[in-house]
């Protein structure tokens, strides 16, 4: 009896709302069916990665077998190779990226010239608007080995040429310069808008008291870019196990020789859902990287929030 | 911050010296390539062929644009696509956005934390490519529709967030005297805080703009009709069929066919990128004023 009535206390606020707010709940439907329709459903498709999948079946109709496309991860031995170069790269590009765009937005700041600044940022940007295709494009015009600038300038200096298309080795530092050259300029926008948000007395006040300007940058401008920087980090942090698909698919192509420097495990996954059709393994690969960013992101976030609860992303 | 016009110190110069040289490098790094593939495009093949690419414009020739625009249709074709999808998807993101946005920042409305979560989670977790491709693919029936191409880009939890917080800043006493005075929710949104928004809406408008226009992904996962590429994947199966015709060409000893295939390469990547870069200069502020928008939620 008791319950019925707190049920019912519970209800009517219920209809309430929907009754007094029915345009606003309507106004977010369409948002709401996105999400249920392109992420909400698709997450009860993990199942697949338990299941043999059939195309009579379809995603929930095929028979179940149980940890089967996990073990055929496990025995193409890929799964470590990719993980570790998913990591690694992001690891480059987060700590890489938060150094050069938080650096170049302190320079942008304190150079003098006007026209300058902003010349040089209008071409910092430049690579930002481009699309993977064409920034592949141009890292096969610079590298090709026959007719690439990079060995024209080479040979003009006496030294040999170099096939990067031939040396998996070398694929790393030109990709993180690639991923650096495309985002650095956008990057630094952030923290341009951070540092004219400061309070400028506090760098006049030092300046009486005696701080050089590198003294500034050091103990006033990068402290308080601290926030900014913490967030960034924090939403890259999430992403960890998560790659850039278009930068490695774009440059890398269908290369097997530079495989073990560039498979990312979103390559992998595309590679096996496209090209192989294994749909059932490249589910579970897509599983296994989810639950890596979903644990990630949320050790992440507990350990922001004891440190710093302002810093949390939720 | 003014900067007085009184003789650097030397921190101060030391400072600007090392400003100058290190930004005016990348500056520079960000701008060769374009410079790099432009004068390519203009050289002549034989040229191309025997010196490599050019760091410096010899042996102009603009044949290679001549081919490209000999038989224009598919490249126009490609464009038109491309211009259709990116007006329609822009327009379609941004209201969706934008409206969502701005349920979710009204004060009174007491579920919006409830459903900001729920848009929100979709970024912690996801059901990866697999599920996703297979909802398009099977259930939606994408292929070879326009639509695969509009509605994966449309809605962006990133967005919306910055909507959302870009609106939380108009005062809400706004909205109040609007109900007051017999708006309904839609109308106020539409009249009201619409025309007030309009650097988020210049920066969102840039964002869906770029993601549409240089979008070779969906259109790779969808689209198997040539009459229907987006130029950025039109550029892609140029790019790599030269590729492989030259390859071919290398392995069998046979001289290629007289079509000068890597100035056209070059070519046609100046073709496709063009417009955006062109558009760039004229939008540049919005951008940057937009971005920092995004980064006041920070």
């Amino acid at each position: 009896m008791k319950k019925k009535a707190e049920t019912k206390k519970y209800k009517a606020p219920f209809l309430k709302t929907v009754k007094k707010h029915w345009m606003l709940l309507l106004m977010l439907a369409p948002a709401l069916l996105y999400v249920i329709i392109f992420n909400y459903i698709p997450m009860t498709g993990i199942v697949l990665a338990f299941k043999k999948y059939q195309y009579a079946g379809g995603i929930y109709g095929s028979p179940w077998n149980g940890l089967d496309n996990f073990k055929a991860l496990m025995i193409s031995g890929k799964l470590g190779q990719v993980t570790r170069n998913t990591l690694l790269y992001n690891i480059a590009f987060i700590f890489l990226g938060v150094v050069c765009e938080m650096g170049s937005a302190i320079l942008l700041n304190e150079l003098t010239n006007k026209y300058f600044k902003k010349t040089a940022q209008s071409f910092m940007f430049l690579p930002y608007f481009i699309s993977w295709v064409v920034a592949g494009a141009i890292m096969y015009n610079i590298f090709n080995y026959e007719r690439g600038v990079f060995n024209h300038i080479l040979t003009w200096l006496g030294l040999n040429p170099f096939d990067l298309y031939n040396k998996p080795a070398a694929w790393p530092p030109v990709l993180i310069f690639l991923k650096l050259w495309k985002g650095t300029g956008y990057g630094s926008v952030v923290y341009l808008a951070a540092i004219t948000g400061l309070d400028q007395e506090m760098f006049e006040a030092a300046a009486i008291d005696g701080a050089n300007a590198w003294q500034r940058i050091r103990y006033l401008t990068i402290p308080s870019l601290k926030p900014t920087m913490m967030i960034m980090v924090l939403l890259a942090i999430g992403n960890i196990f998560r790659g850039d698909f278009g930068l490695f698919y774009q440059t890398v192509k269908s290369s097997a020789l530079l495989q073990p420097m560039t498979d990312i495990i979103d390559t992998y996954v595309f590679r096996l859902l496209i090209d192989t059709g294994d749909i059932g393994v490249s589910a579970a690969a897509g599983l296994y990287q989810s639950i890596l960013c979903l644990i990630t992101i949320t050790l992440c976030n507990k350990l922001v929030k004891k440190v710093n609860p302002d810093y949390a992303l939720y | 911050m003014v900067k007085q016009k009184h003789h650097m110190s030397k921190d101060e110069l030391s400072v600007n010296i090392v400003g100058y040289v290190v930004i005016g490098l990348f500056a520079l790094v960000c701008l060769l390539p374009f410079y790099l593939i432009i004068v390519a495009s203009f050289t002549d093949e034989a040229s191309l062929i025997r010196n490599g690419y050019p760091l410096i414009p010899t042996d102009i020739s603009i044949q290679s644009y001549q081919l490209c625009l000999k038989n224009p249709v598919a490249i126009l074709q490609a464009y038109g696509t491309t211009i259709g999808i990116t007006v329609v998807g822009t327009f379609l993101s941004v209201l969706l956005a934008t409206m969502t946005g701005y349920v979710l920042s009204r004060q009174d409305f007491p579920w919006r934390n409830k459903f900001s979560f729920f848009f929100f989670f979709t970024t912690l977790f996801s059901g990866g490519l697999v599920p996703w491709y297979m909802m398009c693919v099977r259930y939606l029936n994408f292929k070879n529709s326009y639509i695969a191409i509009i509605l994966p880009l449309m809605f962006s939890v990133w967005n919306m967030i910055i909507a959302k917080s870009f609106m939380m800043g108009i005062p809400s006493a706004l909205t109040e005297s609007a109900k007051i005075d017999g708006a309904n929710d839609f109308v106020i949104y539409v009249k009201l805080i619409l025309p007030l928004s309009k650097p988020l809406i210049a920066t969102l408008s840039l964002f869906s703009a770029l993601a549409y226009w240089n979008d070779w992904y969906n259109c790779m996962l969808f689209m198997t009709d040539e009459n229907k590429f987006m130029l950025q994947y039109y550029l892609q199966r140029i790019l790599g069929s030269a590729e492989a015709m030259r390859i071919v060409a290398e392995k069998s000893g046979m001289a290629l066919p007289t079509i000068p295939l890597e100035s056209m390469k070059m070519a046609m990547t100046v073709i496709a990128t063009g417009p955006i870069v062109l558009l760039y200069p004229f939008v540049q502020r919005y951008f940057v004023k937009g971005l920092t928008i995004g980064a006041v939620k920070g």
